[in-house]
C-alpha cells in the first residue's frame, strides 16, 4: 500500500512550508526513519523523515516549492504498485506543484494555492486566501504602492482582516533612509519573528511585574551541583529558571493557558520553551514536562536543543508546543528587560543576570546577590493578583533551589 | 426661497409647463374634476379645461396607449397612474411601445410622453397596492425612470422630463407628498441623469433615492451626532444611471451602504454595488452593504409593514456594519 508523504506541521501556527531539497530521487529505497528531504519553515530547516521504509515513486513537489501543510510532498510504496492517482483523501490537499524531474524548477517566491484550515490561534494566519493574507482590494493596493508585506501587517478588519487604515498606519513607520549602505534580503525566520511579535505587540494587551529575587542559595546549589558534574554536562541558571517556572506553573495553572476564541485552554501539560539566540534571528526550542523532569535531564536536553538549533538542524518537536517562554539574557549582564509574549502563550518570563549589590538584611546594609526578573502576561486570560501569586511562587522555588530537585 | 411640499413641487412644475407648451396635456383616472387621488392636479380642470385634463376609464392599458399615440402624433401628454402597481396593467404599453418605438422606427417618431406614478409602502394599503417595483422599469433601454427625493428635484426634473423628446417615467413616493424642501421661485430646471450628493460626508459612501434618500438623510444626521460623517448621495434617476458621483465618493471613503426601498434581490443595491465593484475594485476596504426591504409581500397590518419597510435603524446598522 503506497505511503503519502505531506508537508509536516511543524508549529501552532506553521501554515505552509517550503521543500529546499530532497535527499533522495524517485526509485531509491529507503529505510524508515531515513532522511527524504530538508523543509524550510518560518522557525528552522528541518529534516523530513520516511515513515515507512519502501521505494520511492514519487517527488511530487519540486525544490524550492512552497506548499501548504499537510499536501502531499511525495509518494512510498513498493516498486511495481500502480500509483497513476493520488490516494484517495489526498487529491484536495493541494494542487500538486511541478515534480521535481522538472529541468526548471518552481521559484520558491510563488506560493502554491493553499487549502489548508488556517493554523489556530493566530488570526491574521490564513492559509487559504490569495496571496496568503485576509486583507481589503484597497489594502492591497496600499500596501503594493508603498513596497509594504501585508504579512507583516496586523488586520484590525473582521475575522482579522487588514483595512486602508493599518496599511496607513504602517506605512507611518519611519521610511528606510537611502543612500549606500547594504540590503539584506529578510529571511524567512526574521520575518516570522517580526510578523508574530508585531502581532502579539498590537493585539495582547500586555502587562508586566518585576520582582528581585535572592539568588544567594540559588548560587551556591548551583555551585555545589556542578563541583560533581564533568564539564559540559554543568548546570546554568537558565536551568533552575527552567524548572522552577514549571513547577509555579503547576501552583498557579492560570498562566499556563491559551486564549482560544471565547475561552480559555489550560494545557494539561507544562512545556517551557527557551529561547535561544541564532543565526539572524531567534528560536524557542521546548523543554515538554519540564515540571516533571529531573533538573539535570532539563539541562542536559536544553543544551543539545540549543546545540541543535545554532546549527540550523532542530527537529520539529525541538520548537513546537511550548505552553510559556522563558527569555534568558543573563549572559550578556543585562540588569532586567520586558519580553513580548510568544503565542498563543499566555506569558513570557525576562530574566536579567545575577548581580552583587547591597540588601538591607536585618537592618543592616549587606553584600548580595540579586536577580531580577519581569513577567510579561496576557490581561485577556489573567489578571495582576494571578500573576503576582504565579511570581510569589517563582520566587518561593527559586529562593528554596532544594526544592528544584525533588 | 419658498418652503414648499413634494405634492406643491410636482403641481407647479406641470402648471408652468402647461401655461409654457399648449401641447402638453394630462390624463388618467380622476385627475380632472376630482383633482388627482394625491390632490396633484387640483384647480387644473378649471384652468386648463376638459379638453386638456381628461378623465379616463379604469383602463391603464388604454391611458398609456393613447398616451402613446397622442405622443407619436405630436402631442406632449402627462399620463397620471393612480398607483405605479397599476402599471402592470399597461406593461406592454409602456416596455413594448413608449421604450421602443422610436428605435425600432428608425427615429421616425418620438414618444414624448411622461408617466406619472405613485410608488412605495408605508400607507396601510395591503400587498398589491404598496409595492416598490421601480427597478423593474428601469430594467428597459428606451424608458428613461426618474424618482427624485426633495421637493427642489421633483419640480425641476418633471419640468425637464415633460420637456423631452423621450418617454419618461416618473415615479412619486406615496409617503413623500408632505415632505418640504426649498424650492427656488424663478424657473427650476434639472438635468435628467445626473446623481447629486444631497450631503458631504467623508467617512462612508450611503447611495439612495426617493423616500430611502429622505430616510438615509436622517441616518446620516444621527450619524454625524457620533462623528460619523456620512456622505448621502442621491441617484435622482435610475435610467439612466449616473455612477459618477458615486464612484468620486467611494474613492474617498472606501466603504458603501445602498439603501433602497425595494426587495433586495436584483435590486438598486445589487446594480450599484456590482458597477462599484467593477470601477473600483482597488479601493474598496469592505464589503458594500445593502439596505431594503424584507423579501416577503408587504403586510397590511401598521407594525408589521414598517417592520418590512427599511428604517433609518437598518441604515445606521449598515453603516456600522462596513465602518
Amino acid at each position: 500500500m503506497a505511503e503519502t508523504i505531506a508537508m509536516p506541521k511543524l508549529g501552532f501556527d506553521m501554515a505552509e512550508g517550503t521543500l529546499v531539497r530532497w535527499l533522495k530521487r524517485e526509485g531509491e529505497t529507503v529505510q524508515k526513519g531515513e532522511v527524504l528531504a530538508e523543509i524550510e519553515t518560518d522557525k528552522a530547516t528541518v529534516e523530513v523523515e520516511a515513515s515507512v521504509a519502501g521505494t520511492i515513486r514519487r517527488l511530487i513537489v519540486a525544490e524550492r516549492s512552497t506548499v501548504p501543510v499537510g499536501a502531499p510532498i511525495a509518494i512510498l510504496g513498493t516498486p511495481d504498485e500502480p500509483i497513476d492517482v493520488l490516494p484517495a483523501g489526498q487529491a484536495a490537499a493541494g494542487e500538486p506543484a511541478p515534480r521535481a524531474a522538472s529541468p526548471a524548477p518552481a521559484p520558491a517566491t510563488t506560493p502554491a494555492v493553499g487549502t489548508s484550515p488556517p493554523a489556530g490561534g493566530d488570526p491574521t494566519a490564513s492559509g487559504n486566501l490569495t496571496g496568503g493574507v485576509r486583507a481589503s482590494p484597497l489594502a492591497h493596493r496600499l500596501a503594493s504602492e508603498r513596497g509594504l508585506d501585508l504579512k507583516a501587517i496586523a488586520g484590525s478588519g473582521p475575522a482579522g482582516r487588514i483595512v486602508k487604515k493599518d496599511v496607513l498606519g504602517a506605512s507611518l513607520a519611519p521610511a528606510v533612509p537611502s543612500g549606500p549602505g547594504e540590503t539584506l534580503p529578510l529571511t524567512r525566520l526574521r520575518s516570522a519573528i517580526g510578523r508574530r511579535m508585531l502581532a502579539s505587540k498590537q493585539q495582547i494587551p500586555h502587562f508586566y511585574l518585576s520582582i528581585d529575587v535572592d539568588a544567594e542559595r540559588l548560587a551556591d546549589t548551583r555551585e555545589q551541583l556542578n563541583s560533581s558534574q564533568p564539564e559540559g554536562s554543568k548546570l546554568s541558571i537558565n536551568d533552575f529558571i527552567v524548572k522552577a517556572s514549571a513547577l509555579a506553573l503547576r501552583d498557579v495553572p492560570g498562566l499556563n493557558a491559551s486564549l482560544a476564541g471565547d475561552s480559555i485552554l489550560r494545557h494539561a501539560q507544562v512545556n517551557v520553551g527557551v529561547a535561544v539566540a541564532v543565526e539572524d534571528g531567534l528560536l524557542t526550542v521546548v523543554v515538554r514536562d519540564a515540571d516533571t523532569r529531573p533538573l539535570l535531564a532539563i539541562g542536559q536536553e536544553i543544551r543539545e536543543m540549543v546545540g541543535r538549533a545554532r546549527q540550523g538542524r532542530v527537529r520539529p518537536e525541538d520548537v513546537e508546543g511550548s505552553t510559556f517562554t522563558v527569555s534568558n539574557l543573563g549572559m550578556f549582564e543585562i540588569d532586567h528587560f520586558i519580553a513580548i509574549i510568544n503565542p498563543p502563550e499566555a506569558a513570557i518570563l525576562a530574566v536579567g543576570s545575577l548581580r552583587a549589590t547591597p540588601v538591607v538584611r536585618d537592618g543592616q546594609l549587606a553584600p548580595g546577590l540579586r536577580l531580577k526578573v519581569t513577567l510579561s502576561a496576557d490581561h485577556r486570560v489573567t489578571d495582576g493578583a494571578e500573576a503576582a501569586r504565579w511570581l510569589q511562587a517563582l520566587r518561593s522555588r527559586l529562593e528554596h533551589p532544594l526544592s528544584l530537585l525533588l | 426661497m419658498a418652503i414648499i411640499t413634494m405634492r406643491e413641487a410636482i403641481s407647479q412644475a406641470l402648471w408652468e409647463e402647461m401655461e409654457r407648451d399648449e401641447r402638453v396635456f394630462i390624463l388618467g383616472e380622476e385627475v380632472g374634476v376630482w383633482g388627482g387621488t394625491y390632490a396633484v392636479t387640483k384647480g387644473f380642470f378649471d384652468r386648463f379645461g376638459a379638453e386638456r385634463v381628461r378623465d379616463t376609464p379604469i383602463a391603464e392599458g388604454v391611458i398609456i396607449g393613447a398616451a402613446n399615440g397622442a405622443a407619436m402624433a405630436g402631442l406632449k401628454p402627462v399620463a397620471e397612474l393612480m398607483t405605479i402597481n397599476f402599471a402592470f396593467m399597461a406593461m406592454d404599453q409602456i416596455v413594448n411601445h413608449s421604450a421602443k418605438l422610436r428605435a425600432m422606427f428608425g427615429g421616425q417618431f418620438t414618444v414624448p410622453i411622461v408617466i406619472r406614478a405613485v410608488s412605495g409602502g408605508g400607507r396601510q394599503l395591503g400587498a398589491t397596492h404598496s409595492q416598490t417595483p421601480d427597478v423593474i422599469f428601469a430594467h428597459f433601454p428606451g424608458l428613461k425612470v426618474i424618482a427624485p427625493g426633495t421637493p427642489h428635484d421633483a419640480k425641476g426634473l418633471l419640468k425637464a422630463a415633460i420637456r423631452g423628446q423621450d418617454p419618461v417615467l416618473f415615479i412619486e413616493h406615496a409617503t413623500l407628498y408632505q415632505t418640504r424642501g426649498e424650492v427656488p421661485e424663478e424657473e427650476v430646471l434639472e438635468p435628467i441623469g445626473v446623481s447629486k450628493v444631497q450631503r458631504p460626508g467623508r467617512d462612508v459612501t450611503i447611495v439612495s433615492y426617493s423616500k430611502m434618500l429622505q430616510v438615509s438623510l436622517q441616518a446620516a444626521e444621527r450619524l454625524a451626532q457620533e462623528g460619523i460623517e456620512a456622505e448621502v448621495i442621491d441617484l435622482r434617476t435610475l435610467r439612466p444611471l449616473d455612477m459618477e458621483p458615486v464612484i468620486e465618493s467611494f474613492k474617498r471613503t472606501n466603504r458603501a451602504v445602498i439603501a433602497e426601498e425595494g426587495w433586495r434581490s436584483y435590486g438598486i443595491g445589487a446594480e450599484v454595488s456590482a458597477r462599484i465593484y467593477e470601477a473600483a475594485l482597488d479601493y474598496v476596504d469592505a464589503p458594500i452593504q445593502r439596505v431594503a426591504q424584507k423579501e416577503v409581500p408587504l403586510p397590511y397590518n401598521r407594525e408589521l409593514e414598517q417592520m418590512a419597510l427599511p428604517q433609518v435603524e437598518d441604515v445606521i446598522q449598515a453603516v456600522r456594519e462596513v465602518l
